[in-house]
């Protein structure tokens, strides 16, 4: 490819895929680890965190830039579950599946938002209100089940108080939608 | 209101760093009253960050800002009472402090205690811990490295530097009898001394951080908490065998953890504490953060460096050991955060000193992670030797809610259940060992009368499937299928024939696996059917799950029952 040739030979940064200020961010990252390739990882990082997750132009980007194959680059964001490859509703509920969150029955609640929304594990609600994700354990098992509604660590869940947050984010949907003439 | 004081010097020797200290000691007496509160995660979930501000502006609204310091502080211990404040000049903590208690709180300072918020902080569950790696009980200010220096910070580092030589290190590390605190227990100083050894013209010190086991947050809880203790024993460790680059991988679902070791490397480097030239001697020491990604095979040592080094965590046969051929194919000393962080203890305390704590074999105190069905869910740490039932019936505080304890998970997914009779047990790696479990990193979940013990095995079976990286066969597809085994028999359609064939098929796995995922992928399994058969054969030949998790009590496990 010629892109990554060219770049390669003269060391030249690549072309972000469009002028979006926040590719810049991402540019930064590569840049501070002299844009070697084990720099991949901590790069998807900073293209997850800017952008919210991982598409097709932010891989190949980041491979013509670090010089990886695009097909290893696509291994290592396939491997690592912390890396989403579609995009994520506009809020995010995660649910601790952990030992000591799945005792105190976070599998109950899991059934209970699949029951009542219709959501499971990975899915985002049809308006793009929110997502659900399930994690492995938050490290807040003491306060188990715990959950993390937008980066916000929530314990002892009960169903009620997870659908309250859950509902609130979906009639915040309906308020902005626009009111048909 | 200045709640900080900051200094802005290099320290270059052991007398000023006496010196910064004494001052930070002068400047913190100058306040009559200090009060902390816990910024831990279960803190933090209940609002504390709203009740530290809520304190904060009764002391202003008060007048009171130069006799009166509220500072966040780590984590208490028990988090079933958060949020906690405490007072430690009047020797009190308070629970479950509301928004609206502040200004009760502040009055109270001088005076009689707010009674109806106070915790029993002379239970079982404070007097029967020794804290060696918590030893400041949260009652210090996480970000604060001038509050870490007052507290003794980075005099062990300085006395090292001075007064040591790099074997004199390795040799106190051996003399301790410090066993890694990541698992396997493999001896500390002897790593240490394996790579000191070795030839080569660049080594690595890695802090693993990636703490994957679920139902544990000790290594969390040490590194929100104590940072630059955790830096400070790195930088011993690279002193001792002469690295002078280090890592700490941190899973990326700890972001205050992120957050905090960030700003404290940023910290110790402007004080000259890391980096260039540490305490103007001829030691260099650079420090950077890796970011995990939820991958759990990434806290196996060999996975960990290929993840540093940027590619998929995939574990190599070892040997070559990390120690001899680790990250760029160059000696690596690899330790866990508690680890690292006992070294301090070591060496500022002396390795005789703190080898009188603990068994013959195994040294030192450990942090546990109590949590599940237990009364005082939180963050203990005990003398290893102590029992299991005084851990949680002393100092959990047994099982609540009229329910019956029975058993204790310890050792993460590669683990056992250990049931009631072997409560008398003690707490150390060869006992564990013994009882078909596992030390881990210190994960400790009860279990009472509800749930079922072929479900739990199912759910780690699960877990490891799930996270088997897939290089090697017998983890990729042995659990996968033990997983489908279990599956069948918590849904009634087991047969004897078959948990015959699970069991060997535990073995072949065990034994052929390349690394530690797949090989104690079958202990859960193994150790429940050695304590739990019973369960076992109720749900394959009388086809009910005594629990009543695979189906209500007394119901056919194969008839399918509506959810809920
Ligand atoms: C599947 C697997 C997961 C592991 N996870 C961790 C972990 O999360 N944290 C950790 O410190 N060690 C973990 N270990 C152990 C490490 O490989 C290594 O032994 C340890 O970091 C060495 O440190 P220590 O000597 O201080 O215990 C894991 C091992 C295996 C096989
Ligand atoms: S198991 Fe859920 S937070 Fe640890």
């Amino acid at each position: 490819m010629s892109v990554r040739t060219r770049a390669a030979r003269k060391n030249v940064a690549v072309k972000a895929p469009s002028d979006d200020k926040r590719w810049s961010i991402v540019a930064a990252v590569m840049r501070k680890h002299g844009s070697a390739q084990s720099a991949l990882i901590e790069t998807l990082h900073s293209v997850q965190s800017t952008f919210g997750y991982l598409d097709d132009t932010a891989l190949a980007f980041v491979a013509h830039s670090l010089r990886i194959p695009l097909s290893k680059v696509y291994g290592v964001a396939t491997f690592y579950s912390h890396f989403r490859l579609k995009p994520q509703g506009k809020h995010n509920c995660v649910i601790c599946m952990g030992t000591a969150c799945y005792i105190k029955g976070s599998a109950r609640l899991l059934q209970r938002i699949d029951q009542k929304y219709g959501l499971k594990v990975g899915d985002t609600t049809r308006d793009n209100q929110f997502s659900l994700l399930e994690a492995r354990c938050l490290g807040a098992c003491g306060i188990a089940p715990a959950g993390i509604f937008d980066g916000r660590v929530l314990g002892n869940l009960a169903s009620p108080l997870v659908e309250s947050q859950l509902d609130n984010w979906l009639a915040e949907s309906q308020q902005n939608e626009p009111k048909l003439p | 209101m200045m709640i900080d004081r900051k200094i802005n010097q290099q320290i270059s020797s052991p007398e000023e760093l006496a010196n910064v200290a004494a001052e930070q000691l002068a400047w913190q007496a100058q306040y009559q009253h200090r009060v902390f509160v816990c910024m831990g995660t279960a803190c933090q979930s209940v609002q504390s960050g709203a009740v530290l501000t809520a304190l904060q502006a009764e002391i202003k609204s008060k007048a009171r800002e130069n006799e009166c310091l509220v500072s966040p502080g780590g984590c208490q211990g028990n988090c079933a009472s958060a949020p906690l404040v405490s007072v430690p000049e009047q020797d009190l903590l308070y629970q479950k402090v509301q928004l609206s208690d502040a200004e009760e709180i502040i009055e109270a300072l001088a005076g009689k205690p707010v009674g109806r918020l106070l915790c029993d902080n002379k239970s079982d569950f404070f007097t029967m811990q020794n804290r060696v790696v918590t030893n400041h009980r949260g009652l210090l200010n996480p970000e604060s490295i001038e509050d870490y220096i007052a507290a003794g910070g980075f005099s062990a580092l300085l006395k090292a530097l001075t007064d040591f030589t790099p074997e004199a290190v390795v040799q106190e590390l051996q003399k301790s009898g410090l066993r890694g605190r990541g698992g396997a227990g493999y001896p500390t100083g002897l790593k240490w001394s394996t790579v000191a050894k070795t030839r080569a013209e660049q080594r690595y010190v890695i802090c693993n951080a990636d703490e994957g086991d679920p139902g544990a947050f000790m290594n969390r809880s040490v590194l929100e908490d104590y940072p630059f203790r955790v830096l400070e024993g790195m930088a011993i460790a690279a002193y001792a065998v002469g690295a002078s680059k280090g890592y700490v991988y941190v899973r990326a679902e700890y972001p205050l953890a992120v957050e905090r070791v960030t700003k404290a490397i940023r910290n110790a480097e402007k004080h000259g504490l890391l980096g260039n030239k540490i305490g103007s001697m001829s030691f260099d020491f650079q420090v950077e953060i890796r970011l995990g990604a939820g991958a759990f095979v990434c806290g196996e040592e060999t996975a960990l460096i290929s993840s540093i080094e940027g590619g998929k965590g995939l574990p190599c046969p070892r040997p070559p050991y990390p120690a001899e051929s680790g990250l760029w194919g160059m000696p690596t000393l690899i330790n866990n955060v508690e680890t690292f962080a006992n070294v301090v203890p070591i060496i500022s305390g002396g390795a005789e000193k703190y080898a009188t704590i603990g068994t013959p074999t195994s040294k030192g105190t450990k942090t546990f992670a109590l949590s599940g069905s237990i009364m005082n869910t939180g963050l203990v740490e005990v003398p290893l030797g102590t029992s299991l039932r005084k851990m949680i019936f002393d100092i959990g505080g047994g099982v609540p809610d009229g329910h019956k304890f029975k058993a204790v998970q310890t050792g993460g997914p590669a683990g056992g259940c250990i049931p009631e009779e072997h409560l008398d047990a003690t707490i150390d790696y060869e006992t564990l060992m013994e009882l078909g479990s596992f030390m881990g990193s210190g994960g400790m979940i009860v279990m009472d009368d509800s749930s079922c013990m072929v479900d739990v095995a199912k759910f780690f079976m699960q877990f490891c499937a799930a996270e088997s990286c897939g290089k090697c066969v017998p983890c990729r597809v042995g659990t996968a299928h033990m997983h489908d085994m279990l599956d069948r028999i918590t849904k009634g359609e087991g047969t004897m024939e078959e948990l015959g064939q699970l069991e060997s098929l535990c073995d072949v796995v065990k034994f052929t696996s390349l690394c530690g995922l797949g090989q104690g992928a079958p202990n859960p399994v193994l150790s429940t059917l050695r304590f739990f058969k019973g369960e076992y054969l109720a749900h394959i030949v009388g086809h009910t799950c005594p629990a009543g998790v695979c189906a209500p009590v007394g119901q056919d496990i194969r008839r399918p029952t509506c959810a809920l």
